[in-house]
C-alpha cells in the first residue's frame, strides 16, 4: 500500500487563542500535530507494517513551521514527508486539489485525513479529495483493518454507526477510538532528522482560493458566573434552586 | 436559484430544513428557492417541503432508499447544474458535511462549512462560522459564482410555512454505483429524550466517580428535570456510558436552554460541543476548574452530596 497521511499543525488544546489585528496569532503558541491526524498517522503505520513493501508519506499544506509537525510524524515512523508551503487559512476545497495531485504523483492508494481539524474546524478535506480523485470515502472511522485487498471497518453516522467494506483506492477520515497513537522515541526523533522532507511551493499547483478570510473574533464569554460555596450542602442546594426559579426563571 | 437539500426521516422534514429556509429567504438572492427531496417514498416529506419553498424537486427512487455520500452528491450536483444554482444549502449534520465537499468540487464551487450567519455583501456571499474548536468566530467570503453552504443546526430561527403549497416536479437522475458497502447498521436508541432536542441536558464527567453514581446522580437529576443525559469522553472511554451520550469535538454538539455539568473539568474539546448552551450550571469540587469560567450558576463542592440535596430540594419545593 502507498499511504498518504495528511496532517495539520494546530495549537495545543491547552493554549489560549490570541488575536492580533483581527487575525488569530499563533506566533507565541505551542503547536502540535492535530490529534485527529495522529490517529491517521498511527493507522497508516499499522497498515504499512502489516503489508511488506508499503510506504507511508506524510503531507502538510501550511506555513514553513509545519516542518516540525512533519518531523514528529517521521519520528512516529512515517517514511518520508512533503510540505507544500501555503497560508494556513487556504480553504479546504482548494487544498484538496493539492492533496489529490500529490496523491496521483506518489501513486497513493489510501489517504488518511483527520475527522475534524482543530484549527479551521473543517471536516471537508477527505471528501473533497476523494471527489477530485474519483475515489470512495469513509468518514469518522473508528475501526479499520485491511482484509484481502479491501478495507473493512466501522464508522459513525448521524443515526449511529455502520460497519463497512471498501475497495482501494479510498479516502478515510479518522475518529476517536481508531487507535492509540504512539509517542516518538528519542532514537526515532534523531532518525527522523535524516528522513526525506520535500518542499513544494503552492505556485506549482495552479490554484485559486475559493474563500477569503474577512477577519476573526474571539468568542466573548458573557456568563453570569454566580458561584456558590458548597460547604453547607443543603444551603447551597436551596440557594441554587431559588436562583434558578426566581432570578433566572428557568425551572 | 437557491437549491436547498432536504434532510428528512420517517416522512418528516428535519428542523434544519426550516432553519435553512429562513437563511435562504433573508438572502433574497435571484431565482426561486428550490427544495430538493431525495429518497424512497418521500411524498409526505415533499408535501411538507411544498409549504416552505417556491418549488420542490423530488427524486423518489428505490436506489435512494439509503443515504450514500457519493450518490447524494451526484444527484445534488446534477440538479444544481441543470438549474444553474448559485447557492446550495445543506444541513451541517455528519452526512451533510461529508457530502457537501463533493458537491462543491463537482460544481467548482466554494464551500462554507457550518455557517451560523449568512449574508450578501456587495454581490458576494459571506458567512460566519466557528473555528479553533468553537473559540473563534471567523467571517469568510466566497469567491466565484457558485457557493455550497452547510448550515449549523440551531443557528437560524426556523421559517414559518407558506399559506399555499408550491409545485412539485419529479426529476430524472443519473446515479453512480455505491462503493461504500455497508454491511451492518447500528442505530442508536435511547429511552430518553434525544440530546439534540432536549431543552435541558444533565451531563456527568469523571468526577461522578463510578457508573453506579452516574446512574443515581446524573440520571436521577435528569429524571427530576425531564432532561437528556450526556457524558464526557473520559466517561465514555471508561465504559461507564455509551458513545451516543458523548458531547464534544468528537461527539455530539448540543445547545440546550440549560446544561448541567457535574464533575466535568471543562476541556476545550468538551466545551466545543456544549459551550453555546444558553445557560451552563456547574458543580465541581475544584474552584479552579476551567468550567467555572464558562458557568452561569455554579457550586464549588462535592457533587456526591450536592446532587442528592438538589434532587431533594427540587422534589420538596416543586
Ligand atoms: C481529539 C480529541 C477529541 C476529544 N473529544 C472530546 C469530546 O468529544 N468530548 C469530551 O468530553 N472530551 C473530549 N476530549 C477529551 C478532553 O480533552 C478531556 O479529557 C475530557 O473532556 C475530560 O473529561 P472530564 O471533564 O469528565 O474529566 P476530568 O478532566 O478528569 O475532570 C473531572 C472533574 O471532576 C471534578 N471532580 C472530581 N470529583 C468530584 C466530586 N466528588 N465532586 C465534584 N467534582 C468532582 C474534578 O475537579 C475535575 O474538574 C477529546 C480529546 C481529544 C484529544
Ligand atoms: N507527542 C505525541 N506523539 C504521539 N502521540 C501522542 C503525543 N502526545 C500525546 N499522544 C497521544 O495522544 C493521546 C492522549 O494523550 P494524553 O493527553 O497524554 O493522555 C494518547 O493516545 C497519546 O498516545
Amino acid at each position: 500500500m502507498h499511504i498518504l497521511s495528511v496532517i495539520r499543525q494546530v495549537p495545543d488544546a491547552e493554549e489560549n487563542i490570541k488575536l492580533k489585528d483581527g487575525k488569530v496569532d499563533l506566533s507565541s503558541s505551542k503547536l502540535v500535530v492535530d490529534t485527529m491526524d495522529e490517529y491517521g498517522i498511527e493507522q497508516a503505520l499499522r497498515l504499512r507494517d502489516a503489508a511488506p513493501g508499503s510506504e507511508v508519506i506524510v503531507l502538510a499544506i501550511g506555513p514553513d513551521r509545519c516542518e516540525q509537525a512533519l518531523r514528529t510524524a517521521l519520528a512516529m515512523g512515517a517514511d518520508r514527508a512533503v510540505l507544500v508551503v501555503a497560508e494556513p487559512s487556504l480553504d479546504v476545497i482548494t487544498v484538496s486539489k493539492v492533496v489529490a495531485e500529490i496523491a496521483k504523483k506518489e501513486g497513493a492508494d489510501l489517504i488518511f485525513c483527520g475527522g475534524q481539524q482543530a484549527d479551521w474546524d473543517s471536516q471537508a478535506l477527505g471528501a473533497a479529495t476523494a471527489e477530485r480523485l474519483g475515489w470512495p470515502q469513509a468518514t469518522w472511522t473508528n475501526v479499520l483493518a485491511a482484509e484481502s485487498g479491501k478495507l473493512v471497518g466501522k464508522h459513525d453516522v448521524d443515526t449511529g454507526s455502520e460497519e463497512f467494506s471498501l475497495a482501494l483506492p479510498a479516502v478515510v477520515t479518522t475518529q476517536q477510538g481508531l487507535n492509540e497513537p504512539r509517542y516518538p522515541t528519542l532514537p526515532n526523533i534523531m532518525k527522523a532528522k535524516k528522513k526525506e522532507l520535500r518542499r513544494n511551493a503552492l505556485a506549482d499547483f495552479n490554484v485559486t482560493p475559493k474563500l477569503e478570510s474577512m477577519g476573526e473574533a474571539l468568542q466573548v464569554r458573557s456568563r453570569k458566573r454566580t458561584i456558590l460555596d458548597g460547604k453547607d450542602v443543603n444551603t447551597a442546594a436551596a440557594k441554587l434552586v431559588d436562583l434558578l426559579r426566581n432570578e433566572a426563571r428557568v425551572i | 436559484m437557491i437549491l436547498m437539500v432536504a434532510e428528512h426521516a420517517n416522512g418528516k422534514l428535519s428542523k434544519s430544513v426550516y432553519e435553512m429556509t429562513e437563511a435562504a429567504r433573508t438572502l433574497q438572492r435571484e431565482g426561486p428557492i428550490t427544495l430538493l427531496v431525495l429518497g424512497k417514498e418521500v411524498s409526505k416529506a415533499a408535501a411538507e417541503a411544498a409549504l416552505l419553498a417556491d418549488q420542490v424537486l423530488v427524486g423518489d427512487l428505490p436506489a435512494l432508499a439509503e443515504y450514500d455520500a457519493e450518490v447524494w452528491a451526484a444527484a445534488i450536483a446534477q440538479i444544481a447544474q441543470e438549474g444553474e444554482a448559485h447557492t446550495i444549502l445543506m444541513s451541517a449534520t455528519r452526512s451533510g458535511r461529508e457530502c457537501s465537499p463533493r458537491v462543491a468540487v463537482k460544481c467548482d464551487a466554494a464551500l462554507m462549512e457550518d455557517a451560523i450567519s449568512l449574508s450578501v455583501v456587495g454581490d458576494a456571499l459571506e458567512a460566519e462560522r466557528y473555528t479553533f474548536l468553537t473559540r473563534v468566530t471567523e467571517r469568510v467570503r466566497a469567491r466565484g459564482p457558485v457557493t455550497v453552504v452547510t448550515i449549523k443546526p440551531g443557528a437560524f430561527t426556523p421559517a414559518k410555512p407558506n399559506g399555499s403549497a408550491a409545485e412539485q416536479y419529479d426529476v430524472e437522475l443519473t446515479l453512480p454505483e455505491r462503493r461504500l458497502n455497508v454491511t451492518q447498521r447500528m442505530t442508536e436508541k435511547s429511552e430518553r429524550i434525544a440530546l439534540a432536542e432536549a431543552d435541558s441536558v444533565v451531563a456527568g464527567g469523571r468526577g461522578v466517580g463510578t457508573p453506579e453514581a452516574f446512574a443515581e446522580l446524573v440520571e436521577g437529576l435528569a429524571d427530576q428535570l425531564g432532561a437528556g443525559v450526556a457524558a464526557t469522553r473520559a466517561v465514555v472511554d471508561a465504559g461507564w456510558r455509551p458513545y451516543a451520550e458523548q458531547v464534544g469535538q468528537t461527539g455530539k454538539t448540543v445547545q440546550p436552554k440549560i446544561y448541567w455539568a457535574l464533575g466535568i473539568s471543562g476541556a476545550v474539546q468538551h466545551l466545543s460541543g456544549m459551550g453555546k448552551s444558553k445557560m451552563i450550571i456547574a458543580i465541581n469540587k475544584d474552584a479552579e476548574a476551567p468550567i467555572f469560567k464558562d458557568t452561569d450558576y455554579g457550586i464549588v463542592g462535592d457533587l456526591k452530596e450536592i446532587v442528592p440535596a438538589l434532587i431533594r430540594e427540587l422534589k420538596t419545593t416543586a
